[in-house]
C-alpha cells in the first residue's frame, strides 16, 4: 500500500505553532468553521436525538408488553393536558401512537443516525484522512450543522399542535398521501414536513461539502485509489444524498402544496395519482437506507483492519463495491410498494434488481472476513463491534433477500418481519457501525482512553438486549403481526413480551455507554496520537490525541512504496 | 512521486467549480422529481401502468372480432360527500375481444344545485390496461347535472385482441372498469 509521511505535532506542537489558539467559548461552538468542532456538535446533537428517538421506543415497547392498551390512554391525556384541553377520545390515543411511530422513525433516521456518522465522523475525520486542513467550505459547514437544530425543534413541537384526529403528526415517517393531506388537518404534519426540507437542505449543503472537499483537498500523493475506505464510503454517500434528497424535497413540496393550496398532484379528486408520491419517497427512501449505512460499512473497513493489523482485503474490490451498491440502491425502489398492484413483470425486475445488491454486499462481507483471515487480531472494544457489525448486518440482509421477493412481501409486506429486518441492518448493523466508530475514535476526539471493561460489557449487554428486542419480531411477523398497532391478539403476547424486556436490556447497555463516556472524560487515561499500534495507518494516527486544533498547516505527503 | 500542492488561489477556483456543478446536480433532481408528474403521466398513459387504460380516436377500425369471450365487470363510486347516484346499467357484459361495445352508465343529481362532475378510471387486473380501449366516455370531460337531472352516460370501447398474445393476461378471464366521480370547483382546475 502507502507510507505516509506526515508532521507528528507533539503535544508541544502549539508552543511553537499557532496551530492549537482555540476562540472564546461562544465563537468556538456557536460560529464554528472548524471541522473538528462541528463533527463535535454533531455528534452531541446526534446522541440527545438519540435518547429521544430511544425514549420513545421505549414508550412504545412498554405499551407493546402486553395486549390491550395500558398506558396510551395516560399518555394520551397527559398530552392533552399539557395543551390545556379536555381528556383524550380513544381515536385521539391511537394517534398519538401514529405520532410515536413517525417521530421515532423521522428522528432515529434524520437525527440520530444521519448526523452521528456522516455529519459527526464524516466532518472529524474525512478532512484528516485525506490531509486537508479543514472542509472546502467551513462556513457553509456550520450552516449545514445549525439547519439541524430548528429543523430538529420543529419536528419537536408538532407533536403540541393539531395533527388531524389528535395531536403530532401521526403519518409514519413515509408521510404517504393521501392519509398526510386530506387526512391530516392542522399543522402538524406542515412543520413535520418542513422540518424534513430544512434537514435535507443540510444535508444536500453537507454533501456538496462533502465532494468538493474528497475530490479536490486531498494531499500531494493521495489519490483517488489511495484515500482510506472510510473517506470512500463518505463520497459515495455524499453522491446519494445528492442525487435522492432533492427527489424527496420536491415530493414533500408538492404534499405541502396539495395540504394548503389546492393542488392535487396527489389526489386523484384532480387527475393526480397518490401512488406517484409513493415512486416519488422511494426513489430517495431506498438510496436512504444506503446513506445510513455505508459510512459504517467505511468505518468497520478502518477498524478490521486496524485490529487485525493487515491492510484491508481487495481495497478497490471494497471501494467499487460501495459505488455499485449505491449505483443498484436507485434502481430498486419499488420493492417498497410490492403490494400497490404491479404487474408481474414489474415484480420481477424489483425482485431481481433488489437481490443484485446482495453481490456487492456479500463481496463486502467476504472481504472483512478474508482481512481478518490471518491476521493479528486484538480484541479491542472497537473490534467487537465491528464484529458484532458484520455478523447483525449479515441477519439482516438475509432477510432483506427474503423480502426482496415480490411474492413472499405480499405476506410479509408492513408485518413485524419487515420491523425486524430493517431494525438488523440499521438499528443493529448502522447502531453498531456508530458505536464501532466512537470507541474506535473517542481516544483520537478527547484525548482520553476509554475503559476497556466498560467498552466490552456495554458490547454484550447491548448485543444480548437488541437480539432480544429484535429477533422474536421475526416470528411474530411470519404469524401475520402487522406493524404500527398499539394493540394486538393474546396469541402474539410471548414474543412482545420477551421484546420488551430486550429493549430493558438494550436500555441499560446504552446506560453503560454514558458510564463509560463520562468516566473516560473525568479519568481517562491519556490517549497516545495512536493509541491503537501499527494496524492504524491512516493519516489521523500520525497527530496527537486530541489533534491541533488546526492540523496539516504544513501538507503531509504520501508516498508510494513497493511493498505492501 | 507526489506532485505540489496547488496554490490556495487555484484551490478556491477549483472549490468553486466543483460546488457550482454539484449544486446543479442538485437543482437538476429537484427539477426531475417535479418533472415526474407529467412523466409518470405519460408513462402511465402509454404503458397501461397501473390500469391506465388507453384511448382511441372515433371511427377506429378494430381487427375482426376473434370469437374469444371475456367479462367486463363496471363499479361506479362518487367521491363521500358528492350529491349523485351513479351505477352501471347493467353491472356485467360478455363481449367478444375485438368487437366495439356499449355500456351506459347512469347519473342523477340529487341535490338542488347544478353540480359538475370529473370521472377517474381504470381497470383491473392493470396489466389488461394497456388492451382496454376506449373510444368514447363520458369520462374524457366534464359532466354537470342541473338539480334532479339524471343522465344515461354511454361508454364505447373494445379490448385488444392483443390481448390475447399477451402471456401476462393469460389468466384474464373478467375485466373490472372503474369510475369514481369528484365534484369540480367551478374554476374548473381538476382535469
Amino acid at each position: 500500500m502507502t507510507t505516509i509521511t506526515a508532521d507528528h505535532y507533539d503535544d508541544h506542537a502549539h508552543d511553537h505553532h499557532d496551530a492549537d489558539h482555540k476562540p472564546a467559548f461562544f465563537q468556538r461552538w456557536f460560529m464554528s468553521t472548524n471541522h473538528k468542532d462541528i463533527g463535535t456538535l454533531y455528534l452531541i446533537f446526534a446522541i440527545f436525538a438519540g435518547v429521544v428517538g430511544g425514549a420513545i421506543s421505549g414508550l412504545m415497547r412498554v405499551e407493546l408488553r402486553e395486549p390491550g392498551i395500558q398506558y396510551l390512554q395516560t399518555w394520551a391525556n397527559f398530552q392533552h393536558s399539557l395543551l390545556g384541553v379536555e381528556p383524550a377520545t380513544l381515536d385521539q390515543a391511537y394517534h398519538l401512537w401514529n405520532a410515536l411511530i413517525t417521530a421515532h422513525g423521522l428522528i432515529m433516521v434524520f437525527f440520530m443516525v444521519m448526523p452521528a456518522i456522516i455529519g459527526g465522523f464524516g466532518n472529524w475525520f474525512v478532512p484528516i484522512m485525506i490531509g486537508a486542513p479543514d472542509m472546502a467550505f467551513p462556513r457553509m459547514n456550520n450552516i449545514s450543522f445549525w439547519l439541524l437544530v430548528p429543523a430538529f425543534l420543529l419536528l419537536l413541537g408538532s407533536a403540541f399542535v393539531p395533527g388531524g384526529t389528535g395531536y403530532g403528526a401521526g403519518t409514519g415517517w413515509t408521510v404517504y398521501a393521501p392519509l398526510s393531506t386530506s387526512g391530516s388537518a392542522g399543522p402538524a404534519v406542515d412543520m413535520a414536513i418542513l422540518s424534513l426540507h430544512i434537514s435535507g437542505a443540510s444535508s444536500i449543503l453537507g454533501a456538496i461539502n462533502f465532494i468538493t472537499t474528497i475530490l479536490n483537498m486531498r494531499a500531494p500523493g493521495m489519490t483517488l485509489h489511495k484515500m482510506p475506505l472510510f473517506v470512500w464510503s463518505v463520497l459515495v454517500t455524499a453522491f446519494l444524498l445528492l442525487l435522492a434528497l432533492p427527489v424527496l424535497a420536491a415530493a414533500i413540496t408538492m404534499l405541502l402544496t396539495d395540504r394548503n393550496f389546492g393542488t392535487t398532484f396527489y389526489d386523484a379528486a384532480g387527475g393526480g395519482d397518490p401512488e406517484l408520491y409513493q415512486h416519488l419517497f422511494w426513489f430517495f427512501g431506498h438510496p436512504e437506507v444506503y446513506i445510513m449505512i455505508l459510512p459504517g460499512f467505511g468505518i468497520v473497513s478502518q477498524i478490521i483492519s486496524t485490529f487485525s493489523r493487515k491492510p484491508v482485503f481487495g481495497y478497490l474490490g471494497m471501494a467499487y463495491a460501495m459505488v455499485a451498491i449505491g449505483v443498484v440502491g436507485f434502481v430498486v425502489w419499488a420493492h417498497h410498494m410490492f403490494t400497490t398492484g404491479m404487474s408481474v413483470n414489474v415484480k420481477m425486475y424489483f425482485t431481481a434488481a433488489t437481490m443484485v445488491i446482495a453481490v456487492p454486499t456479500g463481496v463486502k462481507i467476504f472481504s472483512w472476513i478474508a482481512t481478518i483471515w490471518g491476521g493479528s487480531i486484538s480484541y479491542k472494544t472497537p473490534m467487537v463491534w465491528a464484529l458484532g457489525f458484520i455478523f447483525l448486518f449479515t441477519v439482516g440482509g438475509v432477510t432483506g433477500v427474503v423480502l426482496a421477493n415480490g411474492g413472499v412481501d405480499d405476506v410479509l409486506h408492513d408485518t413485524y418481519y419487515v420491523v425486524a429486518h430493517f431494525h438488523y441492518v440499521l438499528s443493529l448493523g448502522a447502531v453498531f457501525a456508530l458505536f464501532a466508530g466512537f470507541y474506535y475514535w473517542f481516544p483520537k476526539m478527547s484525548g482520553k482512553m476509554y475503559n476497556e471493561f466498560l467498552g466490552h460489557l456495554h458490547f454484550w449487554v447491548f448485543f444480548i438486549g437488541v437480539n432480544l428486542l429484535f429477533f422474536p419480531m421475526h416470528f411474530l411477523g411470519l404469524s401475520g403481526m402487522p406493524r404500527r398497532y398499539p394493540d394486538y391478539p393474546e396469541a402474539f403476547a410471548k414474543w412482545n413480551g420477551v421484546a420488551t424486556h430486550g429493549y430493558e436490556i438494550m436500555a441499560l447497555g446504552v446506560l453503560i455507554f454514558f458510564v463509560n463516556i463520562f468516566w473516560s472524560l473525568i479519568a481517562g487515561r491519556k490517549a497516545e496520537g495512536n493509541p491503537w499500534g501499527e494496524g492504524a495507518t491512516t493519516l489521523e494516527w500520525t497527530l496527537s490525541s486530541p489533534p491541533p486544533f488546526h492540523q496539516f498547516e504544513t501538507l503531509p505527503v504520501i508516498e508510494e512504496t513497493a511493498h505492501h | 512521486m507526489a506532485s505540489l500542492p496547488p496554490s490556495p488561489f487555484d484551490r478556491d477556483r477549483r472549490n468553486r467549480r466543483t460546488m457550482v456543478a454539484m449544486a446543479m446536480v442538485g437543482l437538476s433532481m429537484l427539477g426531475l422529481g417535479f418533472a415526474s408528474v407529467p412523466l409518470y403521466r405519460i408513462f402511465c398513459e402509454q404503458t397501461g401502468f397501473g390500469g391506465t387504460t388507453q384511448r382511441a380516436q372515433a371511427g377506429v377500425t378494430v381487427r375482426e372480432a376473434t370469437g374469444h369471450q371475456l367479462s367486463i365487470r363496471f363499479d361506479s363510486n362518487v367521491q363521500p360527500g358528492m350529491p349523485w347516484q351513479f351505477h352501471p346499467e347493467h353491472p356485467t357484459q360478455t363481449v367478444t375481444v375485438g368487437a366495439k361495445s356499449m355500456a351506459i352508465f347512469v347519473a342523477k343529481n340529487m341535490s338542488d344545485r347544478p353540480v359538475t362532475g370529473s370521472a377517474s378510471f381504470n381497470v383491473t387486473p392493470t396489466q389488461a390496461g394497456a388492451y382496454f380501449t376506449k373510444i368514447q366516455c363520458f369520462c374524457f370531460t366534464q359532466q354537470t347535472l342541473q338539480p334532479g337531472q339524471e343522465v344515461r352516460m354511454p361508454v364505447l370501447y373494445y379490448v385488444d385482441p392483443k390481448i390475447l398474445d399477451d402471456p401476462d393476461n393469460r389468466d384474464t378471464q373478467e375485466i373490472t372498469l372503474s369510475y369514481t366521480f369528484y365534484p369540480v370547483e367551478r374554476d374548473g382546475k381538476a382535469s
